[in-house]
This record gives structure tokens, C-alpha cells and sequence, in this order.
């Protein structure tokens, strides 16, 4: 019934007797009987290629043929095999986290790698671990603010993922936090209504780069801004876009975090991703999370640990900066594994290919009647298209022609019903682009 | 070993893009435009594919030792559901297509998984509903106390303010509750490990919000008065959380739901076999009583009249997201192909055998380690140390040993109320043969303490390295390759 039980029954005898019981439910008797299941109605085990063939079948009911220019924060990016094939090895996947440092290097290498590589991304002096994935980052980052600074206001700008904010906002409904939300203007963040809200009691201002539009952004005079009032500058950044995009280290952010599921990792229907959060060295013990140190063995040879975990859970207890445990080491590790297959040049190039092909779509479509795409400010690989019809129409029909043609603002704002935010990796040939226009075409004018 | 930035050589490419097939008229402004380049490693595919290959070799893993650490759950895990989960119609599938006008019907197959897990874990446990979002068993445990605190709300009981939480709990519980804005009252154990009833009666009180709790418990013991403890919670409406970590021990013999606990989450990286990772990714989905089931997050799976599934998000008391998307989605396809492999008397023999396992243990080294509760165990046992710390030789340093040894050494100084605690959970998938050679080893341990304590200090000796200087990491932080050594 179970395979994976190495006990044949001659065994769990000889078992049985050296404990000194009779049988298994013995073992059991301090669940009384008023405490047994009031039912187990589960459906009979199944072979190892029953349970693939089920699940295969399933699998194939998904369509995964549709074209995607669909982004929204998570996109689809090519990994190359090299990634998956070393991340498969059971020598790190089937380790538990490194609570013993002398048998575990691999995993705690790895992880240093990864946060030197976010650094360097980044250019900011410190990384940790990972967070669960970009919004649980993104709220840890404000936490960590508050913390930091004592005060309890945050200013969020419009330009920030909807889903961050939604989450953020349940975290922390039952806290008393005031939230005060910025408008974007043309695309980019209101430096004059951010100016007029930033005070002394606000812990922290949040900006994402390129914004949920696309738009891509210079932070540099907010942040200024938020520091002449001692606020903590928390920027959320798509890490491929910094193949090429300022740093927000160079723009004077605080706090850098985001989803790094770029960076290697499958669309996985939503997780596992990556979360990653970045801080200035002075900061690094109100960091949350795990961060591994190098220092030496007795010996003098380099070595690797969990470092600084007096700020955690499992010392600190109620007092901890996050009661996070597992995060997510095989997602940074896998990342980790990307960036060194991509390098420094393949970043850069990356980063200039989807720019270039997103370029290319923005040009066909803004020559389809009735199709305005914004223009406002520069974008990255998505951008936003105002639409003759509603977004989610167009988008259902061009799901039949075998486009997933992007994400309908209006899921997530109220008035922005026309918009359609079309996302072009470095994956979208050029005759996919060419189809996609042509078929949006038809789509609306035929 | 050297890092991968030191095998970097300038020029040197390990992946390449190809030539762009379109016009390249791309023009950022240079003031949106970072100056130099991010100083990633330049190698080679092989430079890399060696690299993290030889790193691979320098861990102990499930895959290569036993790996008997207490509460953790390290039990085997099969390779056909590490193929099932990256199939490519779960691995390309982006998760706002479900969000998209129609696009449910592309992601029927997801979706049906996420509802029939859901079904089968409802079943397993006694519950009415559950999510699937938690990303990690202390992302469950926080979803779970903001449920708690949301029903608190919506009955006007204004004045909770306390969650209790027995010394024996993982460190998580606190920190949780604790970010959920509650208070914690920590409650000692009796004598027996079970729960001091006479401390918590005099701890409840009309400010109470809950309680949480582990089952079995950390010291491996399960509590019977686990009924009479619900009572006293549910008499103030006080919430009772089931810390689902050791749920491993009670499949098919004890459900949360049926004894009195209304929410509850589930490490599937322990019960359900999903790889640890290295510290993640793991899955920590929360289930639900009737009294707490209009506040679960959205979205949530349902199926429709006419057998579609969908994602529904119109549920107005829910507490609202507590993740980007559907929840660690790679890991719960894993889950889903092992509980329907084992079905109904496969998960049961699971517990049958993991308390099997971890009893056969205790009573083989009673006799050479002082166990803290003389009782049959379930799933894990706890010793002391204190009996070779007389001879000058401490947990750690036996943990050590077993380094040396092949083995993966026992959790060791949990639960923190124990003194040189050392906890043993060897799971259902070991053999009496690997059992039986880590008895021998941890006995020639206590005889090495009694012969040579001063030969643990050098232990490991086998290993790349021997034992790292803790201290100087954390005062001579070093965190990234381009940071120099200065304490801040």
C-alpha cells in the first residue's frame, strides 16, 4: 500500500518486540477512542503510473499553446537547461535548511552566491536569503521600516503592483497603520502630491520600477525627498530590467525588494517564486530573514553559516523581525544558478532584446485604428494600450485566436476598463509579434 | 571552495540569446540608464555546471544520508512527483491567465488540482474548508491567527488581546501571533510534557483569543487531555489553532477537526513528502471550521454547476490576499500525487510507522541517553545530553559526531525548555538497517564520552570544513562577495 515504507512485516515484529508492545496500535494508546476519526473516507491508493497518467491528463488541460504577452509582475522568460538540470540534483533539494554548516556548504555557498549576485544587481551592500516571493517582500520591507523609524504612516504610490497592495492591506487591517495611496500622472509617480504627504510621522514611501503600467521611472528626487524627512525609501524593481535600468542603490533606496521569478524560475501557475529584499549595510541587523555570512573554519579555511540569527524567530521568539522559517533557498539557489549561466554581457543583452522587441509590438500596434499606446514615458518589456472596446472582450477573443494578449487593467482599477497592459519577453519571435498585431486587428475591427 | 565570481574571466559568455530578429530602435533616456554593468560572473556553461555540481556534493541530503532531525520530517521524497510537477502544462502556466476574461477555461486542469487537494485535505483532517496560499508553515500559522483575529471582529469581541502558546512551541507560534498583533502568555509543561491544565485555567480569561497548539507535541507526546483543553478555550470563544508540523505521526488516527481545534495549517514538506529545498519552498495550507470559513482569503476554488472550476473572489467577510496567486502551486501538485498514491491505508500506515520507527529508537538508546519522558513516543523522541555534558561533552558535539559518521545529526538544544536537548525523528521510509546503524553509532558516542570526552572537540574531521567560527561571522559581517570585511 505504501511503497516508500521499508519495514517488511518480519520487521516491524522484531520492532514491535523490542519496544515491548503487542502491535502498531499499542503505540497509539493515548488517543483515546472518543478521539479517533470521525471518519477517513479517502479513496484507495493507486499505482506510481495511475496517479501519472491522472495527473498528466490534467496537466494537459491547461493551455499553455496561447502566445503569452502576459506579464503583471510575473513573465515569461526562457531558463536554460543548465539551470534546471543542476537545481534537479537531490543533493540540494532534499537537504532541510542549513542548521549544521559543516554538512551543508553546498546549500550555504549557494545562498551567498545568490545574495552577492542581488548585490551586485542591485547595488545595494546586503541580501538576504530570500522571502517567500515579491509581495511578502515587499511587505517585510515595510515592516522593517516601521520598525526602523517608530512611526506608522506609509505612503504607497499608485504605480505599485494592486496585488501587493491587497496584500499588504490584509496584513495589516487589524494593525494600526495609516496607508495614504499616490496618484500616477502620465505614467509616473506625483512627486508633488508625495512631497505634500511626506511628514515626520511617515515611516516609509514605496515605488516600484518599472511601475504595475510599465512605466519606467527615475526615483532619485523622492527619495531625496523622503530622506529630508527621515523616511525610509522602499523600491520594489523587476531584476531583469537592471540589465540595463538605473540601480535604485544609485537612486538612494533604503530598502530594495521584489519577485525574482525572472531569474530562472517557471511560471509554476503562481509559485513557488522568489521573494528578495535588499538593504544598506548599516541596516542589515533589522533585516528580516535568513542571511549567511562567510567567516572560517578551525582550520582558517573559508566557510559558510546562517549568520545574525539572533534577529529570528527561533531565538527571538514573539520579539523576532519576521516569523518567517522556510523561505524559499531552492528558488534563490536556482537563481543564483541563472545568473551565473547569463553573466554579466547575457544580462545586459537580455535586458536589450526585450526592450527591443517590446519597442517593435508598441510600433505595430499603435498602427491599428483606434489603439493609442502610452507613450508618456519610457517602458521596459510591457506597456500600456488604450483600446477601442473593453480589455477583457479583446482579450477573450483573442484567447481564441491563441493569444493571451495581456492583462485588463480593469481587474484591479476601476475606469481603466479600455487598458491593456502587453507584456513582450525576449521569447516573442518576431513573426509571433507580427501575428499578435494582426490578429488584434481583427480582433477589433472585424 | 573558491566562489563562482572568482572563476569569473572577463569576456567569457555562458549563455547565448542569439541576434534579435527585429529592427533594434530601442532608446531609453541615459538618465533612466544604470552606468556600469551589474558585475555578475563571467563562466562558461561547464565553468558553471561543475561549480554547482561540486557545491551539490559538499550537502548531506535525504537523497544521500539519514537524515533523522526532530520536527522537520525528512522523510523520503519520491521522484515520479518531482517529474508530475514540472510538466510543462503546470510549469508554463501563468497564473493570471485564470484571472483573465475566459481564461478559466485554459486552466481547468490547475484549477481542478487545487480543488481536489483541497477536498482530500478536508477529509484527512476533519475540516470544512481549507486554502491553498500559504507559502511556508509560518505563513499558514499567520493566516490562521488573522482568521482568529477576524472573527474575533465580526462577533465584537473587542477585548482579545491574549494568545497562548505552550513553552514546548516552535518559535514561529510567537512570532506569528505576535505579527497578527496579539500578546503572547507562554504556558509551562507539567511534568509529563503534556500541558500544565491548572497554569492554563488560571491563564484564561475573557481576553483570551486562542490558543496554539502543536499535536503531537515538540517533546513527541501526544496530549490526551487535548478535549479538555478545547473546552476550556472554546468556553471564553477563545480560537484553537492545530500546529499541523507533527501531523505526520496521527494519518488516519487522529483529526484536528474531530477534538475540538478550529483552524489548523499543514508543512506539506513534512506530512506530504514535498522536498525541503535546502529551507524551502514549502506549502502551509490552512484549514477551517464552519466558524471560520467566511473569512478564508480569496481567491478560493469552486466548481460550478456545470463541473468548471473557477476562482471565486466574491466573499465578503474574507480576511482578503494573503498571497500574489494560488499558493506554491509546484509544490501542492507534489502533495496532491502522494496522497492519492498512498490513499486511505497508505497514509495511515505512514503514521503506523513513522511512531514505529521513532519508538524502536527511543527504547535502543534509553539506556545510553536520558530520555526526557519515559512514555511511548510518537513520531520523535526527546533525550538529554546531561548525562555526557557531566563528562564534559555537549549535544552539539555529538552532533557532530554523527557528521563524521554519514549521519545527518538529530535536531539538537529543541525544544529550548529541554537541556541539551537532542530529538529524534527517523520517519516511516527508514530501514531497521539505517535505524539500527545510527543506534550503534549514537552508543559509541556515549562510550567515546566516557573514554575520550576531549575527542569531540574535533569533530567533524571529514567534512570540506570543521567547525566554523559563528562568532566571527556575526561580528565580522560578510554577507556578498563585493562587501569588505568591517564590523558596521
Amino acid at each position: 500500500m505504501n511503497p516508500y515504507i521499508a519495514n517488511t512485516p518480519r520487521e516491524s515484529s522484531e520492532l514491535l518486540k523490542a519496544i515491548g508492545v503487542e502491535n502498531i496500535d499499542a503505540l497509539f494508546v493515548d488517543i483515546k477512542s472518543e478521539h479517533r476519526p470521525k471518519s477517513f473516507d479517502l479513496p484507495e491508493g493507486l499505482s506510481e503510473y495511475e496517479v501519472v497518467s491522472h495527473i498528466t491528463s490534467l496537466s494537459l488541460k491547461n493551455n499553455i499553446y496561447v502566445v503569452p504577452f502576459i506579464g503583471g509582475g510575473y513573465y515569461d522568460h526562457y531558463i536554460p537547461a543548465a539551470v534546471s538540470a543542476l537545481i534537479s540534483r537531490g543533493e540540494f533539494y532534499t537537504a532541510y535548511t542549513p542548521y549544521q554548516p559543516e554538512c551543508a556548504q553546498g546549500t550555504l555557498q549557494a545562498l551567498f552566491e545568490y545574495q552577492s549576485s542581488m548585490c551586485a544587481l542591485t547595488g545595494m551592500d546586503v541580501s538576504n536569503a530570500s522571502m517567500y516571493d515579491g509581495g511578502s517582500a515587499l511587505y517585510e520591507a515595510m515592516m522593517m521600516a516601521i520598525r526602523m523609524t517608530g512611526r506608522s504612516k506609509i505612503i504607497i504610490d499608485g504605480g505599485v503592483s494592486p496585488i501587493y497592495r491587497k496584500i499588504i492591506k490584509t496584513y495589516t487591517h487589524h494593525l494600526s497603520y495609516e496607508f495614504q495611496e499616490t496618484p500616477v500622472v502620465h505614467g509616473q509617480s506625483s512627486r508633488e502630491e508625495i512631497n505634500r504627504l511626506l511628514d515626520t510621522n511617515t515611516a516609509a514611501i514605496i515605488l516600484q520600477n518599472p511601475n504595475f503600467f510599465g512605466a519606467v521611472d527615475d526615483f532619485t528626487d523622492i527619495n531625496e525627498m523622503a530622506h529630508q524627512k527621515g523616511v525610509m525609501a522602499i523600491v520594489s524593481v523587476y531584476p531583469i530590467s537592471l540589465g540595463l535600468l538605473k540601480t535604485p542603490a544609485s537612486m538612494g533606496a533604503d530598502i530594495v525588494c521584489g519577485e525574482g521569478q525572472s531569474l530562472g524560475l517557471p511560471l509554476n501557475f503562481g509559485g513557488p517564486y522568489l521573494g528578495f529584499l535588499c538593504t544598506r549595510k548599516k541596516y542589515i541587523r533589522k533585516m528580516p530573514g535568513r542571511i549567511v555570512g562567510e567567516t572560517v573554519d578551525s582550520l582558517g579555511r573559508r566557510s559558510f553559516v546562517n549568520t545574525l540569527q539572533a534577529r529570528e524567530q527561533h531565538i527571538r521568539r514573539e520579539k523576532a523581525t519576521s516569523n518567517i522559517c522556510t523561505n524559499v533557498s531552492m528558488c534563490a539557489i536556482q537563481a543564483a544558478i541563472f545568473m551565473a549561466m547569463v553573466g554579466k554581457s547575457g544580462l545586459r543583452q537580455m535586458a536589450h532584446l526585450n526592450v527591443a522587441k517590446a519597442e517593435y509590438a508598441k510600433g505595430l500596434l499603435s498602427k491599428i485604428k483606434g489603439v493609442e499606446v502610452k507613450k508618456s514615458a519610457p517602458t521596459f518589456n510591457e506597456f500600456t494600450v488604450h483600446l477601442p472596446k473593453d480589455a477583457s472582450v479583446v482579450i477573450e477573443n483573442m484567447m481564441d485566436k491563441g493569444f493571451a494578449a495581456g492583462f485588463a487593467l480593469g481587474r484591479y482599477y476601476k475606469g481603466l476598463e479600455r487598458y491593456l497592459l502587453v507584456a513582450v519577453t525576449e521569447k516573442r519571435t518576431k513573426d509571433e509579434i507580427d501575428r499578435f498585431a494582426k490578429a488584434m486587428d481583427e480582433v477589433l475591427w472585424s | 571552495m573558491e566562489l563562482i565570481f572568482e572563476k569569473s574571466i572577463e569576456g567569457r559568455t555562458g549563455f547565448c540569446f542569439g541576434s534579435s530578429d527585429v529592427p533594434d530602435k530601442a532608446q531609453i533616456s541615459e538618465k533612466y540608464l544604470r552606468q556600469d554593468e551589474a558585475a555578475l560572473p563571467e563562466t562558461s556553461e561547464l565553468d558553471v555546471v561543475r561549480h554547482y555540481t561540486r557545491l551539490s556534493q559538499r550537502n548531506f541530503s535525504i537523497d544521500t544520508h539519514f537524515y533523522p532531525l526532530g520536527s522537520c520530517t525528512m522523510k523520503y521524497n519520491p521522484k515520479f512527483t518531482e517529474m508530475l510537477s514540472n510538466l510543462a502544462g503546470f510549469r508554463n502556466l501563468h497564473p493570471l491567465l485564470a484571472q483573465l476574461s475566459g481564461g478559466e477555461r485554459w486552466t481547468q486542469g490547475a484549477l481542478q488540482v487545487l480543488y481536489e487537494l483541497e477536498g482530500l485535505l478536508c477529509e484527512i483532517t476533519g475540516f470544512s474548508a481549507f486554502t491553498m496560499q500559504p507559502l511556508a508553515g509560518a505563513h499558514g500559522e499567520l493566516t490562521g491567527i488573522m482568521l482568529m483575529a477576524a472573527y474575533h471582529k465580526a462577533k465584537g469581541n473587542t477585548h482579545k488581546k491574549y494568545v497562548i502558546v505552550p513553552d514546548s512551541a516552535h518559535g514561529t507560534n510567537p512570532a506569528s501571533a505576535a505579527l497578527a498583533g496579539f500578546e503572547i502568555i507562554s504556558i509551562p509543561s507539567n511534568k509529563e510534557g503534556g500541558m500544565d491544565l491548572e497554569a492554563l485555567k488560571a491563564a484564561v480569561n475573557d481576553e483570551t483569543a486562542g490558543l496554539m497548539m502543536t499535536v503531537p507535541s515538540t517533546y513527541g507526546l501526544f496530549e490526551s487531555h487535548v478535549s479538555e483543553i478545547a473546552q476550556i478555550i472554546h468556553q471564553v470563544d477563545g480560537i484553537m489553532y492545530y500546529d499541523g508540523a507533527n501531523l505526520n505521526a496521527v494519518l488516519g488516527r487522529l483529526r484536528p477537526g474531530d477534538v475540538g481545534f478550529d483552524v489548523m495549517h499543514i508543512n506539506m514538506h513534512k506530512t506530504f513528502a514535498t522536498p525541503h529545498g535546502g529551507g524551502g519552498p514549502g506549502a502551509g495550507p490552512v484549514g477551517v471550521n464552519e466558524k471560520l470559513v467566511d473569512f478564508l482569503p480569496v481567491s478560493r476554488v469552486v466548481q460550478k454547476e456545470n463541473g468548471m472550476y473557477a476562482l471565486n473572489y466574491r466573499y465578503d467577510k474574507s480576511i482578503g490576499y494573503i498571497a500574489s496567486f494560488y499558493g506554491n502551486f509546484g509544490v501542492l501538485v507534489r502533495a496532491y500525487a502522494y496522497i492519492l498514491m498512498l490513499g486511505k491505508e497508505g497514509l495511515r500506515e505512514t503514521a503506523s510507522h513513522a511512531v514505529l520507527n521513532a519508538n524502536y529508537i527511543m527504547r535502543k538508546l534509553q539506556k545510553h541517553y536520558k530520555i526526557c519522558f519515559d512514555h511511548l513516543c510518537m513520531h520523535e523522541s526527546v533525550f538529554s545530553a546531561s548525562n555526557q555534558l557531566e563528562r564534559g561533552v555537549h549535544a552539539i558535539d555529538i552532533a557532530k559526531f554523527l557528521i563524521d559518521q554519514g549521519i545527518h545529526p538529530p535536531t539538537v538544544y529543541f525544544p529550548i525548555s529541554v537541556p541539551e536537548a537532542i530529538m529524534i525523528e527517523p520517519t516511516e521510509t527508514e530501514s531497521k538497517q539505517t535505524m539500527d546503524r545510527f543506534i550503534e553509532k549514537m552508543i559509541e558516542a556515549d562510550q567515546l564520552s566516557q573514554t575520550n570526552p576531549q575527542a569531540f572537540k574535533e569533530f567533524p574531521k571529514t567534512m570540506p570544513i570543521t567547525r566554523p567560527d559563528e562568532v566571527k561571522a556575526a561580528r565580522d559581517i560578510k554577507t556578498s562577495f563585493f562587501q569588505k570585511i568591517a564590523s558596521p
